[in-house]
């Protein structure tokens, strides 16, 4: 099955799209407090981290008081239940009051629901908290180069970190070089979450950007650029790498956290994480040793924001803006960079915050183990979502499955 | 039985040759099937399959055997029962997370030898869990399956003269075990065949324990389709509907298998029947032999559950101390509201589930006891039909029926669902103790003039308690376990523990997972504690009917 059929695929549930009836209208923000007040939203966001699943807990008791909102959060083991659960109840016709109210979305399931017009919107720049939404400053306008065209809110700023136990290795490393290098002189001290889990393709494209220094080619389709020779290194690179990863590469940690378990039981050293809070939350509950400290590649890492999005046949849409729209306040971002509760970066432009939140973000302890916001250095941008594709098939077929 | 089970089939049968026409597909062609084939790992992921799910019945068959064997009557072997049978409570998924803990690198068993035996101020870079060849799986599998094979065989034991058959063959001079095996065992395997056929099915398409301790380079063949089933790219789902009915055939393969492997077995075992052999020297070997993998079975389980206990109130527990650092009620408090929250879904579930189909069991054993027609062999085959045929193949299918019959989410779809997986196993639980009921007991009930409902309420149903309240504790157990179905069906908006359980996997977050793990075994040893109280108060000055 070519990738071309799989889009006239999604080009054909476009045209059944009905569309759905009296969508409440974003630009009228009191109209939508008045339709959300007794609203149930189910939001659909991943249940794997106690940090996450408190905060939104939490967001859910500040709605209900405040808006009248009840929030109940359906934990996931992966966003892409979400997504079929939407695409099963298009095609039974059910095209109002679905199961999905909002979705904590990544950019490839953004960019086939966006495409398959599975979304409602657009909607998050007329919410009235996008107004300190730091625009100039951070990549929230764009999900993997695709456009969000206000169909997703942000509230969230994730970047690249590494995580290493300083025990054990003690200083920063400069660049995927180094960690080749290092990995070899400790086998089985270093591994990577199996793609095609989100972090293992980040850590695949970090990898990517670090040794060919060409994001210009990266931001293109995969189709348009020389793949092959652009990968080469890539490939050349895991190709030394995998035989002293950690169970010399043929087990791998199914997940991002699932890393904090093995640093803790301390059988590696280093791992890959995409919130540069996540150690010093970590550490604070306990599930990493208080040695652990975080640090970015010489050149810069990724980074991208997290987005909420709304089903285009959520039957709580008011509720579900309301709740974007909580998302982005400066009280609900303040909490959610506290590394005592979540460790996320902020989507908002913070000098542009009213006096007070200005104080109280910066009177934030960042924590042992996170970097402020200069150490963090220089932000990459991600390719295109085609290339995350295309390498986590490659490299089932070369180190995954098809060994 | 078989009208979800086919309708969820139906709705494998036609993607997989790519007529779906919600989504505009309406050709039948062959594309899904050669993606399947295309797919490199499929070659592995089928072998996988088939070896863990091979393996694990014919070890759990083998223990249940050796145990039954050398040791039924006797002392240590009532102890063993005793260590056993609540066992069959622990979910599948608490039992693979906590053998995991146990067995790991890092895991308990090496942190008790380390470093002082061992060595290892670092766990050993060794594959245990989640070893290419499935064999930590396979072990997972046993350890669950013992306890269910051995309460089965036990049931059947009742029915078999054994102890008689024993004594004879003793007196012939045979020894215990080559004694029970010849004259006992053909007996038995007759009753417990189609539980070792559902152990056989299941093993061999778990998706949670597969998830947990199964091979990930490829997965299993189960887990790869739930993988393809959550693409977000609708196509992928053609290539899940191609790998279910794969599924499908490999199971029935397997039974196919084993079908053949019980008639090779029964041809040598009358060759060795009639050599009469007597075996004794053989016990010296193998009754010890049949005490210890019990033993093992029973002792591991329950340490990998206390192992789960403890990191649910730990705090940092680093490698290779034996014990945490300090000790937090801290888990227990932040979860609080999400536990009860979901405890109490998923009783509702269960008892509504259990409810019904003990309710329709009971009704089933009535009319055929009546009627003095026992069930058909059809009968029973298409009851067992939704534990032979994988989850995985029908119920995406029945997921996308239920929702174009225009059935909300919520409960009722997740109950209904629910009851084609309890129906079988109250049934099986039920049938035998009901049919072994002494007709005699009506008999005289109708010379003092009773009708037929006087009978059965008077007399059948208070003297059937037990077995009643045995069958619903198994069928609370089985509901509670459920995972497929009530992510699927319930489109994600049900949660309950087991769901939470394996979600929060995912993060291997193991304080968390340990507090889901010992909540979901708490609530499903309850109804089990209960099954064994309530006829021991109610017929406290009724000896006879402490069976």
């Amino acid at each position: 099955m070519t990738r071309k059929t799989k889009l006239a695929t999604f080009v054909a549930l476009v045209t059944w799209a009905l569309p759905a009836t009296a969508d409440p209208d974003p630009t009228n923000w009191a109209a939508i407090l008045e339709e959300a007040q007794g609203q149930t939203v189910y939001w659909h966001a991943w249940g794997g981290s106690t940090a996450t699943n408190d905060f939104i807990a939490w967001a859910g008791e500040q709605i209900k008081e405040t808006y009248d909102v009840t929030l109940e959060h359906v934990k996931l083991a992966d966003t892409a239940d979400a997504v079929t659960r939407v695409l099963s109840e298009k095609q039974a016709g059910r095209d109002d009051d679905g199961a999905v109210d909002m979705i904590w979305i990544n950019g490839p399931n953004f960019a086939a629901m966006k495409e398959a017009d599975l979304l409602f919107g657009p909607f998050a720049e007329s919410l009235p908290n996008w107004q300190f939404v730091d625009v100039e400053g951070k990549a929230v306008q764009t999900d993997f180069t695709v456009p969000t065209e206000g169909f997703e809110a942000p509230w969230a700023m994730a970047q690249v970190v590494f995580m290493h136990d300083t025990d054990d290795l003690p200083d920063a490393l400069p660049n995927v070089e180094a960690i080749l290098d290092w990995a070899t002189a400790n086998p089985g001290r270093f591994t990577y979450p199996q793609p095609p889990d989100f972090l293992g393709t980040t850590f695949l494209k970090q990898v990517l950007i670090d040794l060919t220094d060409n994001d210009a080619i990266l931001s293109q389709p995969v189709d348009t650029a020389n793949y092959e020779a652009v990968t080469d290194p890539l490939w050349d690179f895991l190709d030394q790498l995998t035989p002293h990863l950690w169970r010399s590469g043929t087990v791998y940690p199914t997940t991002g956290p699932a890393q904090l378990q093995l640093i803790a039981n301390d059988e590696v050293d280093l791992a890959i994480s995409f919130s540069p809070g996540e150690a010093t939350t970590a550490i604070a509950n306990g599930q990493l040793p208080p040695s652990v400290r975080t640090f970015v590649l010489e050149d810069g890492t990724l980074g991208n924001a997290s987005f909420v999005a709304i089903p285009y046949n959520s039957g709580a849409k008011a509720g579900a803006m309301v709740l974007a729209n909580f998302l982005m306040s400066p009280k609900a971002q303040l909490r959610a960079q506290d590394p005592e509760i979540l460790g996320y970066g902020t989507v908002l432009d913070v000098e542009a915050l009213p006096e007070t939140d200005r104080a109280a973000f910066a009177a934030l302890d960042l924590g042992i183990a996170t970097l402020t916001p200069e150490e963090l250095g220089q932000v990459r941008p991600e390719p295109h979502p085609s290339w995350m594709i295309r390498i986590a098939e490659d490299w089932s077929e070369r180190y995954g499955a098809g060994r | 039985m078989f009208l979800p089970v086919g309708a969820g089939l139906m709705g494998a049968v036609f993607p997989a040759f790519g007529y779906l026409p919600p989504a505009g597909l309406t050709e039948f062609s062959l594309a899904p099937v050669k993606a399947l084939f295309d797919w490199p790992g499929l070659g592995v992921a089928s072998r996988l399959s088939l070896t863990t799910g091979l393996l694990a019945t014919l070890i759990a068959l083998s223990i249940v055997t050796l145990v039954l064997a050398g040791w039924s009557g006797t002392k240590p072997f009532r102890a063993l029962e005793r260590l056993l049978s609540p066992l069959l409570a622990v979910p599948h998924a608490a039992a693979a997370f906590g053998l995991a803990f146990l067995i790991a690198p890092s895991g308990w068993l090496s942190r008790l030898l380390s470093p002082a035996a061992t060595g290892w101020d670092k766990p050993p870079d060794l594959v245990i869990l989640q070893d290419p060849y499935g064999l930590s799986m396979t072990a997972g599998l046993v350890a669950k399956e013992v306890p269910f094979l051995l309460l089965m065989a036990l049931a059947a034991i009742g029915q078999s003269d054994a102890r008689r058959r024993v004594r004879v063959a003793q007196a012939l001079g045979y020894g215990r075990v080559t004694g029970w095996l010849k004259s006992v065992f053909p007996a038995i395997y007759a009753q417990i065949r189609l539980p070792v056929y559902v152990v056989l099915a299941y093993s061999m398409s778990t998706v949670d324990v597969a998830l947990i301790l199964g091979p990930t380079l490829p997965p299993p063949l189960s887990v790869q389709v739930v993988r393809w089933m959550n693409d977000p790219d609708l196509t992928m789902r053609l290539v899940a509907s191609a790998g279910a009915l794969m599924q499908l055939g490999l199971v029935l393969a397997a039974l196919l298998v084993w079908r053949v492997g019980e008639l090779i077995v029964q041809r040598l075992g009358d060759v060795w029947v009639l050599s009469g052999r007597r075996g004794a020297r053989a016990d010296i070997f193998l009754r010890p032999l049949g005490l210890l993998a019990g033993l093992i079975t029973a002792i591991s389980l329950i340490i990998g559950l206390a192992g789960l206990a403890i990191w649910s109130v730990s705090g940092f527990w680093g490698f290779p101390a034996p014990l945490p650092d300090q000790f937090t009620l801290r888990g227990w408090s932040r979860n609080l509201d999400g536990l009860i929250d979901t405890t109490v879904t998923t009783f509702l579930i269960a008892f509504a589930a259990t409810g019904i189909a003990v309710l329709l069991v009971v009704g089933c054993l009535e009319a055929e006891f009546r009627r003095s027609r026992p069930i058909t062999r059809r009968g029973i085959w298409l009851i067992y039909l939704p534990l032979l045929i994988p989850q995985i193949a029908f119920l995406p299918g029945l997921q996308t029926l239920l929702l174009s019959l225009g059935g909300k989410d919520g409960l009722a779809p997740v109950v209904a669902t629910h009851v084609v997986f309890v129906l079988p196993y109250v049934f099986l639980s039920l049938g035998d103790p009901w049919r072994a009921w002494d007709r005699r007991h009506a008999v005289v009930a109708a010379g003092l003039g009773s009708g037929q409902t006087d009978i059965f309420w008077r007399v059948r149903l208070p003297m059937m308690l037990r077995p009643i309240l045995t069958a619903a504790a198994v069928g609370l157990a089985v509901s509670i376990g459920q995972y497929l179905p009530t992510l699927l069906v319930g489109g994600g908006r049900v949660s309950t523990l087991t769901t939470e359980a394996v979600a929060l996997a995912a993060g291997g977050d193991r304080r968390t997972i340990g507090i889901y793990a010992v909540a979901q075994t708490a609530v499903v040893m309850l109804p089990f504690a209960l099954a064994l109280a309530i006829p021991a108060l109610m017929w406290r000055n009724r000896r006879g009917l402490h069976g």
